[in-house]
């Protein structure tokens, strides 16, 4: 299977193990993720203003070029990219009068048709290869791991936008499971973590990472695996801030490639507070797959 | 025998009507017309960048662009130079950067507010896709957006027409720059050649050179076995031991 994907610019900086790790353990399921040829920023986070559709030319522009690939998914593993350009898909969607202005402003371009759909990889992971292929593709379970699933916000909000009920949020619990680990549930699982306050009201986004931690630690979590990288770095950076008060964090693609034996991408995480590999190394699971701890 | 005569167009300068002959380019037809260029003009060979222009074609919504030294006249061009347009210049010690984007968004924040329009890309006269060169500078790829604007030559009409006012041509030669000084491998036969000029291995050969008298010299000179124009890569000269490997050995 090959689907079209937008890693976004977040993916190919600071975050380079979640990009990476992505396509590692896709590959290993059997899915080729197609990375567009050309694509620009996302435009990070959707414009609220009704009239504003400059700042819907970037997400747009960006299914422009999915349509161009043939593809009739666009996936995005980052939440930020995710949650932006399936607003924008659906805003054009929903009114073809938008769609008309963009289409003829992007003249150069062919026309927009509508016809792609955003995806989440937790939902190509859910309904494309299904947990119970996942599980049997599974190399190295990743046993008496308690991993607490951290959804943060853009994964269910806007209820249109999101990737399944967001009253129900269950997809990274299955996925934690069908890797041979213990999903653990705990009431922060899809609250905010701050978000962008980090650069303004960094004392926010403190006090955020400190009631999801110690949530998650009092759920008996042992880690908390997370999709979107900006929730990845308040919840590591801001662990310099606590004390004592360590928790693992980690990409849920990581987590997947560990289990299924390629690559993770671990090597990445060295010389941080909530680097995960001293639990993974005290379970046993990064020495019995050695190939991806570099 | 009949004088042939020459078909002249209108053209538009400025908004101006002139009538000028078919077949100048867009600054020869400017001086037919009588403007005299003091700036707007430099290389006349399409690479110095001073005579971005900017046009319209009656009936036709679009915006171009041209090199003046480079692009025909044609009936009907409502056009005009910009030579030169203002743009958000911010120096750096070069010594100090470390050839990481970071590098580049510190200096030209800006960058940032790019919404795709894409109005950078369609106005170049070089063809440069300055908007995704921008793209590849917010992801962090020095490299391939230093390789895309390899062709950009400072007009600055990328940055006239920028939503986002960010100075494009600026940044693009910062990226290469960054890439040519910071992250591109280094030539190592060129830093041996260097070093083999610091330690005087050539100077026995311009000591022979300048010792010799000019009589000497020039019969030298006009003796010289000259490198055919047809010689492919292969080519040597008859006496070998001039050249720089054999010299060196």
């Amino acid at each position: 299977m090959k689907l079209s994907y937008l890693p976004g610019c977040t993916l190919k900086t600071k975050a380079q193990d979640l990009d990476l790790s992505t396509v590692a353990a896709m590959g290993a399921l059997g899915v080729e993720l197609e990375e567009l040829p050309r694509w620009n920023c996302c435009g990070t986070v959707f414009s609220f203003a009704d009239d504003d559709l400059m700042h819907q030319i970037a997400p747009v522009r960006n299914l422009v070029r999915a349509q161009e690939q043939g593809g009739e998914q666009l996936v995005t593993v980052c939440s930020f990219c995710f949650n932006t350009l399936k607003r924008a898909n659906l805003l054009v969607k929903e009114n073809s009068d938008k769609l008309d202005t963009l289409n003829t402003f992007m003249d150069e371009e062919e026309d927009y048709k509508g016809n792609v759909n955003v995806v989440h990889l937790l939902e190509v992971l859910r309904d494309e290869v299904g947990w119970e292929q996942i599980a049997g593709k599974v190399q190295n379970p990743l046993k008496d791991l308690k991993v607490a699933a951290y959804y943060g916000c853009t994964l269910h909000r806007p209820i249109e936008a999101a990737i399944e009920p967001p009253n129900k949020p269950e997809a990274l619990n299955d996925l934690i499971k069908a890797i041979g680990a213990t999903p653990v549930d705990f009431p922060d699982m899809t609250t905010c973590c701050g978000s962008y306050q980090a650069v303004a009201n960094p004392e926010i986004v403190i006090n955020r990472t400190r009631e999801i931690l110690t949530s998650a630690r009092e759920s008996g979590a042992e880690m908390i695996a997370v999709s979107c990288p900006l929730c990845e770095c308040n919840l590591k950076e801001n662990q310099k801030e606590l004390g004592e008060l360590r928790m693992p964090v980690i990409y849920f693609t990581q987590l997947l490639a560990l289990a299924l034996g390629v690559d993770s991408h671990l090597h990445q995480c060295e010389q941080n507070p909530a680097d995960a590999r001293p639990l993974l190394e005290s379970k046993g699971l990064i020495d019995a797959c050695s190939a991806t701890y570099i | 025998m009949d004088a042939v005569e020459t078909k002249m167009i209108p053209i538009y300068i400025m908004g101006q009507r002139y009538e000028v002959p078919e077949g100048l380019t867009i600054m020869k037809a400017m001086e037919y017309a009588g403007y005299q260029y003091v700036r707007g003009c430099g290389c006349r060979g399409g690479i110095c960048g001073a005579c971005g222009t900017i046009y319209r074609i009656p009936g036709d919504y679009k915006i171009y662009s041209a090199l003046a030294c480079q692009t025909a006249a044609e009936p009907d061009m409502y056009l005009t130079q910009l030579p030169f347009f203002p743009a958000n210049h911010v120096s750096s010690d070069y010594a100090e950067l470390e050839g990481v984007p970071e590098d580049i968004y510190k200096l030209y924040p800006e960058l940032f507010r790019c919404v795709a329009c894409n109005a950078c890309s369609k106005i170049c006269p070089m063809d440069v896709p300055v908007m995704d060169v921008i793209a590849y500078i917010k992801r962090g790829d020095i490299e391939k957006a230093a390789f895309e604007a390899f062709d950009c030559i400072q007009c600055g009409l990328c940055t006239s027409r920028c939503f986002a006012e960010a100075p494009q041509f600026h940044i693009m030669q910062l990226a290469r720059r960054l890439y040519g000084g910071k992250l591109a491998p280094k030539a190592q036969h060129n830093a041996e050649a260097a070093k083999a000029v610091r330690d005087g291995k050539f100077n026995p050969m311009l000591d022979q050179l300048t010792s010799m008298s000019l009589e000497d010299l020039k019969k030298e000179y006009i003796e010289r076995e000259i490198e055919p124009e047809t010689a492919g890569d292969e080519w040597k000269p008859k006496e070998t031991k001039w050249l720089l490997e054999e010299y060196l050995r």
